[in-house]
């Protein structure tokens, strides 16, 4: 169990906010942090690390104090059993791929968690790379072998997936789920795209006005109770086009494209890249056999 | 015959600046990168002083200060038995102040140019503060060290004003190259003070076309 209360004033580029976050979490799920740029995400993760120190409040981890405001309890990053994803990924630029993994290793850790790595992520043939060489996708899947492996209890992946296209997103996706099967770290992600989210986490928490919400069941965030739909769809508005009297509103479902009608009022609070839901009542759909 | 003795002291008095100069600004290199104390600009103005101060204000404070008949110098003579005016260590001690800025900038900024995020991934992956120092971070400003090394070395070879306050002109003791040019001059040997000039000119051409050539990359490319 991951138990959190914190507080802590931030200076954002949008001026200061306090952020509040108090989550309790089931050992081994995978919680993602969703919300704006700049409310605290980042912040939040880098709390748990130990690389920010909060103004009060308490992290226990599998009823280890981490941290505790009252009692000055705080303690120090290497001290603390996580594994931390950055968003620059942070390899050593002096050390090869598989010295990046070595280096890793806990004093007198076996030696043999550097291969398993090494395999499971697909590293063999780059373990001799210097990163400087390598793409950004090719990177991800060697800072995700890093941080995993002094084993820590608590991974935080700091927007893992962004900077990626679509196929190195799908490989990375599943990379994270076979070492969650396989290491079972509680794992706490960072996430803007909807697809992701659903595919991976088992809670999602809203980060809004530097209040962090409870978590939610991911599936139930992105689709509402309040509209009963046969066919119910999340996607994000690409673009928005008037045509005549109505509007042509194109929709990514997924890594499908679509386009729907709708009428001025429909439109009237969308913009391009909002998430909305799509549902139809009342149809039928047909089942064809493609071949 | 070409009296040695300047030269070869001059290359001792560098090469000893140079060592002790690297192991005393890498520290404060680091705390010049990394610290949120206000103390910062105060310590980055103190550092970088001797760029702007002529040579021979350091030299003559450092020579009022150890003269022993002044308080610091009276107990060092004392107590320790060092005597730093018209000395060898006394000429290395100026010669650590006047390149410190040569030294620690460099450094400093080869260390703020690194991603911190680089010092907080090898922390959170439970390595120490000097396990970081010294794999991650050092090794990752290579250029900034060396450029540092041969800067300090090449400055301390150049340096005039402040070994001549401090050290005086005793042959085989003090009298570095520079000094041997001007006595020189000063004797109308106009023959001998050109060589020495040479040999100081060809090797602080050597010297400075080897860093830009090591940090360009120039000869990985002819090794090639």
């Amino acid at each position: 169990m991951i138990e959190l209360a914190l507080q802590k004033d931030l200076n954002s580029g949008n001026g200061s906010i306090r952020l509040q976050a108090n989550l309790n979490l089931e050992k081994g799920s995978i919680l993602t942090l969703y919300g704006a740029s700049g409310v605290g995400k980042t912040s939040t993760l880098r709390m748990l690390a130990g690389l920010m120190t909060p103004d009060r409040g308490k992290i226990v981890v599998h009823d280890e104090v981490w941290f505790d405001s009252e009692r000055k309890i705080n303690k120090s990053p290497q001290k603390r059993k996580v594994g931390f994803m950055f968003q620059d990924y942070a390899l050593f630029p002096n050390m090869t791929v598989k010295q990046n993994l070595e280096f890793a290793l806990k004093p007198g850790q076996d030696q043999k968690i550097v291969s398993e790595l090494i395999e499971i992520i697909a590293l063999e043939e780059l373990q001799n790379l210097k990163p400087t060489t390598l793409s950004g996708g090719q990177k991800q899947r060697v800072a995700l072998a890093r941080s995993l492996v002094n084993q820590p209890e608590v991974l935080l992946l700091d927007e893992p997936l962004s900077a990626l296209d679509l196929a190195m997103r799908q490989k990375l996706q599943t990379y994270i789920q076979r070492v969650h099967k396989k290491y079972k770290p509680t794992i706490i992600l960072i996430s803007h795209d909807v697809g992701e989210i659903i595919k991976l986490s088992q809670f999602i928490c809203k980060i809004e006005n530097g209040q962090v919400h409870p978590p939610e069941d991911p599936s139930q965030f992105f689709t509402t109770n309040t509209i009963s739909g046969k066919f119910q769809f999340t996607a994000e508005i690409l673009h928005i086009v008037k045509e005549d009297i109505v509007y042509v509103v194109s929709l990514l479902v997924g890594h499908t494209v679509t386009k729907i009608v709708a009428q001025a009022s429909d439109i009237e609070n969308l913009s391009i890249g909002d998430k909305v839901i799509i549902a139809a009542k009342a149809f039928n759909p047909i089942i064809y056999k493609i071949k | 015959m070409l009296d040695w003795s300047p030269l070869l002291l001059t290359f001792k008095l560098a090469c000893v600046t140079t060592l002790i100069l690297v192991l005393l600004a890498i520290p404060i290199a680091y705390w010049l990168a990394y610290t949120k104390s206000s103390l910062k600009p105060v310590m980055e103005t103190l550092v970088s002083m001797p760029l702007v101060l002529p040579p021979t204000v350091i030299g003559f404070y450092l020579l009022l200060a150890f003269s022993p008949g002044n308080a610091v110098g009276a107990w060092l003579d004392q107590w320790l038995g060092i005597r730093l005016i018209f000395s060898f260590p006394g000429l290395v001690l100026g010669s650590i102040i006047y390149s410190l800025p040569f030294m620690v900038q460099p450094i400093q900024s080869g260390f703020s140019g690194l991603s911190p995020s680089l010092k907080e991934a090898a922390y959170v992956l439970g390595k120490t503060r000097w396990t970081t120092i010294f794999r991650v971070l050092l090794p990752n400003i290579k250029p900034a060290l060396l450029t540092g090394i041969v800067l300090s070395f090449a400055h301390t070879v150049g340096e005039f004003g402040v070994v001549l306050m401090i050290g005086g002109n005793i042959p085989g003791k003090t009298k570095v190259a520079s000094i041997a040019v001007y006595d020189e001059v000063e004797a109308l040997n106009y023959s001998t003070a050109n060589t020495y000039s040479l040999i100081l000119f060809a090797c602080t051409f050597i010297l400075l076309l080897l860093i830009y050539g090591i940090n360009g990359g120039y000869f990985k490319k002819i090794i090639r």
